[in-house]
């Protein structure tokens, strides 16, 4: 089995509290062993890291990839390559794809494809719902037999109260997570951006901030009244962040994630209809942004997951009401999520505890941390080196990222997975 | 002699005058001092409009492309009549027979319009943002001719010059926009425009047809007609559609007429010379009734249809200004 050596290697771990410079050895795709005092065992390949950061490969929680189905947006293995240069180990793949992953043979297919590209780990979310229209439930048991995650309609709200329950309570005999996207489709229906003076003056449509408040408030309701274990996604608003964090202060059994574009960007960057600035839920205001950045820091935002939404030039380049909303994050989630520590809002091992061991331990995954005996998936990069993202340069098959040109610090450099070199730069 | 020079022989613009928008997208943005250019030089044109020989050749040899993706009959022959009248070839794209129904992208018709070499590309489409989004792309001047529920710039245009040669000015006015605020265009580029000229500007309207955060953009918010149209000088109706009357926005037409029509009565509590304005096509007996509607004295309907050529041949030629300046 193929011994190495990460030697000179700034070693953060945040499960352990971990950082300090040493070596970390791995053989047959396991970590054997970490420290400073650690020598380069005989006969090992060195790989010496000349002081960069090494840490936990990258757990990203939340990806869609366009196959089956939309196989021009983004493939498994565009999206594998796409999180490898990203520094992203493993992630979750939404259901979302054509056909939607609501039955085993959806789950065996992106296994096999996984395989096949042998690049990063790649897991799959099974529909909560038939093709996650939000009526009848998915076989929810079948499909955790069969390797499902979790649980998710994906790009969808499960708007209907009784079915959201039903989930919550069964999904509880596999103790597995509901994942909603907290948005009351009625109000949100045909709204184009945050509701508010810019969307009056673009004469846009508004989705009003109420809408992720109310289902919050609802599904917390029914997480109480049946004990399931539920987690939102992608919070826009400051009164979403409050909520969760009230709801833990309570002991419900909830978890919340966030994109990089709600603590980078605000509604304002939409300008003159930038259709990269549109999301699903949609960029809010400067006080949202502010207290998603405050949610992250005291940990209230256990995850930040990339939102990775792959779209062709076809999804954008329409007025903006036409477009599809999301935009790719595979590849900017390191450096603009590193924005947050070199700003100094939070410390460099609780960010990476949002990127690594907190998804993985929402998930179920034995991942994102440094432990002998441990999968050896690591993220080694450059905590400073100052670059500019290029969305022309990425390895995704879609290119629509708000970040582009954007000035960043902090750059992957190498990406391990099991032991293996999946990306170098 | 090239062309340049000799539209500057037949049309010189007032001195001094650097216009310097290519485009013609929105009013938000644009100085009090752009927006009288555009009504002193609109004036000029209501008079050659006026007389029994129309037409100029300032725009000779120039090509004006009317792309309509949403059916108007008055917006469109206004256009094509500004075009012609000032010496240009113009056409109009029927949208209903082309490429755009077999599922060419909006941006795809563009292109190949623009690679016709159009000077001019005059737009109105369903959706905000759609002339912004050719502007980017193409290299003649793009005209909004109505974009979704963003801007209608030309509309608001007539309708300040409608008001000035009544009125005389413009600042100081009470101008009340009453109706579906919500979805109109119209609203947003006359709150801008008047704004920027110094008149007060009020909104009146159900809560349910007002904008979000409508009052961030300088107006007055009113929910009822008796108090939002008193002592005005400007009554500004704007048309509801149908599909909104009828439980979605507004119960039916007849609880909308009876809270937010324009009726003599409610009309009396304005200023005694208040006058009437609706940027057709009317519903009548829904936002106005025909009494007030074709009341000469007090309708401004008419005035508003005919000095809508004359500012989209102002708009025309002051956008033709910058092009020559781009080229010389």
């Amino acid at each position: 089995m193929p011994l190495t050596a990460f030697t000179n290697a700034r070693l953060l771990d945040p499960a352990s509290g971990r950082d300090e410079v040493g070596t970390l050895v791995t053989e047959g795709g396991k970590i054997t062993a970490l420290g400073a005092g650690i020598a380069a065992p005989k006969g090992a390949e060195i790989v010496d890291c000349a002081g960069l950061c090494l840490a936990p490969g990258l757990v990203d929680m939340r990806v869609a990839v366009g196959e089956p189905g939309e196989e021009n947006r983004e493939t498994i293995l565009s999206a594998s390559r796409a999180a490898a240069a990203g520094g992203i180990t493993a992630f979750a793949m939404l259901p979302n794809t054509q056909p939607v992953i609501d039955d085993i043979a959806g789950l065996e297919f992106v296994a096999r494809r996984a395989r096949e590209a042998k690049l990063v780990k790649i897991f799959a979310y099974g529909a909560v719902t038939h093709g996650a229209e939000g009526k009848e439930l998915a076989e929810m048991g079948l499909l955790a037999e069969a390797g499902a995650i979790g649980f998710t309609d994906g790009v969808h709200a499960i708007g209907d109260a009784l079915t959201m329950r039903r989930a919550l309570s069964y999904a509880k005999a596999f103790d597995k997570v509901i994942v909603q996207h907290p948005e009351e489709p009625t109000l949100a229906s045909g709204g184009q951006m945050n509701e508010g003076e810019i969307s009056t003056r673009l004469g846009l449509s508004g989705i009003t901030r109420a809408a992720e408040i109310i289902m919050l408030e609802r599904d917390l309701r029914l997480v109480a009244l049946t004990g399931g274990r539920y987690h939102a996604a992608h919070l826009s608003t400051a009164e979403g962040v409050e909520l969760i964090r009230q709801a833990k202060h309570e002991g419900l059994h909830v978890t919340c994630d966030v994109a990089p574009p709600y603590f980078a960007l605000t509604e304002v960057d939409i300008g003159d209809y930038r259709t990269f600035a549109k999301l699903s839920p949609p960029l809010r205001t400067d006080n949202d942004r502010r207290a998603i950045i405050a949610g992250i820091a005291d940990g209230t935002i256990d995850a930040i997951a990339s939102d990775h939404a792959p779209h062709d030039q076809d999804s954008k380049r329409v007025p903006f009401a036409a477009a599809a909303p999301g935009v790719v994050g595979l590849e900017t989630l390191l450096p603009v999520a590193l924005e947050l520590y070199h700003k100094g809002h939070i410390g460099l091992l609780d960010l990476l505890d949002r990127l690594t061991l907190a998804p993985a331990t929402i998930l179920g995954l034995p991942l994102g941390q440094l432990r002998v005996g441990g999968a050896a998936d690591l993220t080694i990069f450059d905590l400073d080196r100052p670059w500019v993202i290029d969305a022309a340069s990425f390895k995704s098959k879609s290119k629509n990222s708000p970040f582009d040109t954007r000035p960043v610090a902090g750059a992957v450099v190498m990406t391990v997975v099991d032991g293996r070199i999946v990306h170098r730069s | 002699m090239n062309a340049t020079a000799h539209n500057q022989e037949e049309a010189p613009l007032p001195d001094g005058l650097v216009w310097p928008h290519r485009h013609i997208l929105g009013i938000e943005g644009w100085t009090a001092a752009e927006i009288s250019a555009v009504l002193d030089l609109a004036d000029r044109y209501v008079e050659q409009n006026r007389r029994p020989d129309k037409r100029s050749r300032e725009l000779s040899g120039r090509t004006i492309m009317n792309l309509f993706f949403e059916d108007s009959t008055r917006t469109k022959t206004s256009f094509e009549l500004a075009g012609k009248r000032l010496g240009a070839d113009v056409l109009s794209m029927s949208v209903g027979t082309s490429s755009v129904k077999k599922g060419e992208t909006l941006l795809d018709t563009a292109m190949t319009l623009n690679a016709m070499k159009p000077d001019f590309l005059v737009v109105r489409h369903a959706q905000s943002g759609a002339p912004k989004l050719l502007a980017d792309k193409v290299n003649c001047s793009v005209i909004n001719a109505g974009d979704g529920t963003h801007e209608h710039p030309t509309q608001a245009l007539l309708d300040a010059l409608s008001i000035r040669r009544r009125k005389g000015k413009l600042e100081g006015l009470t101008v009340a926009i009453c109706g579906d605020i919500l979805h109109s265009r119209v609203a947003r580029s006359n709150i801008h425009l008047l704004g920027t000229m110094g008149a007060n500007v009020r909104v009146v309207a159900p809560p349910t047809l007002l904008p979000s955060s409508i009052d961030r953009m300088g107006v007055d918010v009113f929910t009822d007609m008796a108090h939002g149209l008193k002592d005005v000088d400007i009554v500004m109706m704007l048309r509801l559609q149908s599909e909104r009357m009828s439980g979605k926005f507004v119960p039916s037409p007849r609880e909308y007429f009876h809270f937010h029509g324009l009726t003599a009565e409610r009309l009396a509590a304005a200023k005694p010379d208040a006058l009437v304005m609706h940027p057709g096509p009317m519903n009548r007996g829904v936002e106005i009734d025909s009494e007030v509607a074709d009341d000469i004295e007090r309708s401004l309907i008419l005035d508003q249809v005919e000095f809508g050529v004359a500012v989209r041949m102002a708009c025309l030629r002051l956008a033709a200004s910058t092009q020559d300046r781009a080229t010389n």
